[in-house]
């Protein structure tokens, strides 16, 4: 691990109880960060579009990334296909604050992850179980984020992925110490980062939710669950008033204890984004990238 | 006590530094929770201030919390939390509570790979270990304000009475010389 991991854990931290929010313009940046969102997520096509559209999705144009950089002055990430370097290294020289290597993109590689300890920027990671994110944080990872199911304005995968996730820790919590060994072999990770959870029962990176969250009660919903943050994606800038959405949003996530204030917020809000139910599901994002 | 201000950001790290310290602290998320407290101090924590300044203003604690600072409340205020208390941002036309002279400049020392950990010597205690990230640091500083440390030729530390201010982050550093600076040399606890 290179010395810059413990800073982009840091950043990350700085993170938390945080809205971050799909964007594809610089108006849109603009209106995300006026809204309250605690970085952005560049990209060229949200994944509702994307889920839409069809064929390979790769990284954006850099330029238009850039352009992304100088509206706003809260943190800027950009997503990457899962295993490409080659990505992520362009990335790294535009000085992009986090990269998410993304299976809301097409992957690059089947078998192969980046291996992000090369790198100086920092990476999040989606995961919806904790074998996977072990996996990730082992591979250079410094935040996870659920899967959930991109694009689908369904919340339901996220919710599965959060409670497995908080479950899995909870059992490694209550193992006697001579199991973690097995528990390490069973969930194929390495033993110090199991050793970990059972030590602090937690993850040794920052956990958000993503995917599918499309209302300020789908972002308290994943809060309560134990998510220390939110990403939102299609969910704003499919809805009919974004601005007014993401706003509820972050004020939700900030509040997500306080039936009282969800109430308020919750209130005409317009139309949400049109959701997709799983079982109507052509492409399953969550089961790239294992 | 001690209130952190808990609407985003790294307000969990300030409350574990000070139960270390064996102090007693709670989170300030809404004005229900300044109700029937006898504050001895305020942290305000590393986050983006866009958004905790945001989200002080909706939630209706910005009034309330200026009050307390302004009647002399201790504060102490970390990377965002700097931005908030400073008179005047360089690139940024906000204000927030304009409770210590110093003009600072957001993101100073660039984006995230600009982010760094250094050790340097701070006034009265000595060596700190300090962690920045995507930080600020004080370009100006008036003649009333006491600076207490500086990094790379930039002030990074700094108090003006009740307020003080750390363009890094202790909270993240296990270090708890800071803390125990602000609890000693401006709330006055042994």
């Amino acid at each position: 691990m290179n010395n810059c991991y413990e800073l982009n854990k840091n950043l990350a931290q700085m993170l938390k109880g945080g809205v971050i929010m799909d964007v594809t313009t610089p108006e849109q940046a603009r209106i995300a960060e006026e809204a309250g969102a605690c970085a952005v997520m560049a990209l060229e096509r949200i994944p509702a579009d994307i889920r839409t559209a069809g064929g390979v999705a790769r990284m954006s144009d850099p330029k238009m990334i850039k352009e992304i950089q100088q509206a706003v002055s809260i943190p800027v990430m950009a997503k990457v296909r899962i295993g490409h370097f080659v990505e992520a290294q362009i990335l790294q020289a535009i000085e992009i604050d986090y990269i998410d290597e993304s299976e809301v993109l097409s992957p690059a590689d089947d078998v192969f992850h980046i291996d992000k300890t090369e790198f100086d920027v920092p990476f999040v990671c989606g995961a919806k179980d904790i074998g996977e994110a072990l996996r990730r944080i082992a591979e250079g990872a410094s935040m996870i984020r659920t899967k959930g199911e991109p694009g689908t304005g369904d919340v339901v995968q996220a919710v599965r992925h959060m409670r497995l996730i908080q479950q899995q820790i909870r059992n490694l919590q209550n193992m006697r110490g001579d199991e973690l060994f097995n528990a390490a072999k069973e969930l194929q990770v390495p033993y110090d980062l199991v050793k970990y959870v059972h030590e602090n029962g937690k993850l040794p990176v920052v956990n958000f939710a993503a995917g599918g969250v499309a209302t300020p009660a789908d972002a308290a919903l994943m809060m309560q669950l134990g998510a220390e943050g939110v990403f939102v994606g299609s969910g704003i800038f499919k809805s009919g008033d974004p601005a007014k959405r993401a706003q509820a949003i972050v004020k939700a996530v900030a509040n997500f204890n306080d039936p009282k204030i969800i109430a308020e917020l919750s209130e005409n809000l317009g139309e949400a984004m049109v959701g997709i139910n799983e079982d109507e599901i052509k492409v399953l994002m969550a089961e790239r990238g294992k | 006590m001690i209130g952190v201000l808990a609407l985003q950001g790294g307000f969990i790290e300030h409350i574990n530094t000070l139960n270390k310290l064996g102090i007693d602290s709670f989170e300030i998320r809404k004005l229900s929770d300044l109700e029937n407290k006898q504050i001895d101090g305020l942290i305000l924590p590393g986050g983006e201030s866009t958004v905790i300044g945001k989200l002080l203003r909706e939630t209706g604690l910005f009034a309330p919390i200026k009050e307390m600072i302004d009647s002399g409340v201790p504060v102490f205020g970390t990377c965002a939390g700097m931005i908030l208390l400073a008179n005047k941002l360089e690139n940024d036309p906000s204000v927030y509570f304009g409770a210590i002279d110093i003009t600072v400049k957001r993101n100073a020392f660039g984006r995230q790979l600009g982010s760094f950990h250094t050790v340097e010597e701070f006034q009265s205690i000595g060596s700190v270990p300090m962690t920045f990230i995507r930080a600020p640091y004080i370009s100006e500083a008036s003649d009333v304000v006491e600076i207490l440390a500086a990094s790379k030729g930039n002030i990074v530390a700094a108090r003006q009475r009740n307020v003080l201010v750390t363009s890094f982050h202790p909270e993240l550093t296990g270090d708890l010389s800071v803390h125990k600076y602000f609890l000693s040399q401006v709330c006055g606890k042994t």
